[in-house]
């Protein structure tokens, strides 16, 4: 990696921080929308949104060869690992990453739609993590639009900068946009009396988007650290995916 | 590995073992460092008082001992996946060679 690519990282480490402190830190607990906790015409809303996703994404899935379905494996194993690991944040609690990025890079965002829903429905059934009422909520943040998010960054980024920079950026923005969108679908449900939709966005948000940002952070770097030995040994693999192997 | 490469490596891990001990210092003093059961339940019933929950969640894990078992088995497992299919490539790699 060039000097350059140091003073990337070090100065969206400092962009990062400077977010940081610009808040009022104080401990919270960060997960997903908890079983029941999404008025039914909410639930059935956001099961609506997610469907189409994960009918494109079972399609595009059947389409695959064989040659790259182990990597649809892995990249299905690292969203495991990652939402397996609650990492403490410096607001005093803890919330886990959701490894959405690297799947969403490898194979776009409606595969990865479907990857990170059989997670959080594995969550949902055995962990009371998250819920079945919430799922079709649940996999709107975390399987679609942190996935979005990722390929975007991941399209646009990828021939104007380093790709190591490219790939942290993706991860950690869709692991960051992922607990936005969590604020945003319990802001909607839950509208401040007084303050309405915008008031409730903000104290949703001071919960779920803060805690998360050093998380994002470590998934970045993590989702580089898979991405690069992905580089080295499978390459072949990558390339068939229409991706920079070495 | 190239040199350069290895120490790319060696800088994200310190960075990601870093991320997860500065919290431990920085954090406010009545941190518990809880995760599960949310401060986000607590904000809705801040916000709808009335509110309560028309769902329960499946599968109630006993325990916490039982709880961080089946967190551990999800983590174990998904390494497991990844741990074997870099090291079958590197294994296919080699032996091409």
């Amino acid at each position: 990696m060039q000097r350059n690519t140091y003073q990337y990282f070090v100065r969206i480490g400092l962009l990062f921080l400077a977010l940081l402190l610009g808040y009022n830190i104080y401990p919270v607990k960060a997960m997903h929308i908890m079983e029941g906790f999404l008025p039914p015409l909410w639930s059935l809303f956001w099961f609506l949104v997610a469907i189409p996703f994960w009918f494109i994404g079972l399609r595009q899935i059947k389409q695959l060869t064989p040659h790259t379905k182990p990597l649809l494996a892995m990249a299905g194993a690292f969203t495991f690992v990652l939402s397996a690991l609650k990492l403490p944040s410096v607001t005093g609690s803890c919330s886990h990453p959701t490894g959405t990025g690297l799947g969403a890079i490898l194979f776009g965002p409606f595969v990865m739609s479907v990857l990170g829903t059989i997670v959080l429905l594995f969550q949902a059934l055995l962990l009371a993590h998250g819920g079945l009422t919430t799922l079709g909520a649940n996999a709107v943040s975390m399987a679609i639009v942190g996935p979005l998010t990722a390929f975007f960054i991941w399209k646009t980024l990828r021939r104007r900068m380093p790709e190591s920079i490219v790939v942290f950026l993706a991860a950690s923005l869709a692991d960051l946009l992922t607990y936005l969108a969590t604020s945003v679908q319990l802001a909607l449900a839950f509208p401040d009396p007084l303050g309405g939709f915008v008031a409730s966005l903000m104290k949703f948000g001071l919960i779920f988007a803060i805690t998360q940002i050093p998380l994002a952070l470590s998934e970045g770097f993590l989702t580089v650290l898979i991405y690069k030995a992905l580089q080295t040994n499978a390459a072949e693999e990558l390339r068939t995916l229409g991706l920079k192997g070495i | 590995m190239t040199s350069k490469s290895l120490i790319t490596t060696i800088t994200l891990i310190a960075g990601i073992i870093l991320l997860s001990i500065v919290p431990f210092f920085i954090a406010p003093h009545e941190a518990d460092f809880g995760g599960a059961d949310g401060k986000a339940e607590e904000a809705i019933t801040e916000i709808q008082p009335a509110y309560s929950p028309w769902a329960s969640p499946f599968l109630k894990p006993p325990s916490k001992e039982i709880e961080s078992l089946l967190f551990s088995l999800q983590a174990s497992l998904g390494t497991g996946v990844i741990a074997y299919y870099l090291g079958y490539n590197r294994g296919k790699k080699v032996a091409r060679q």
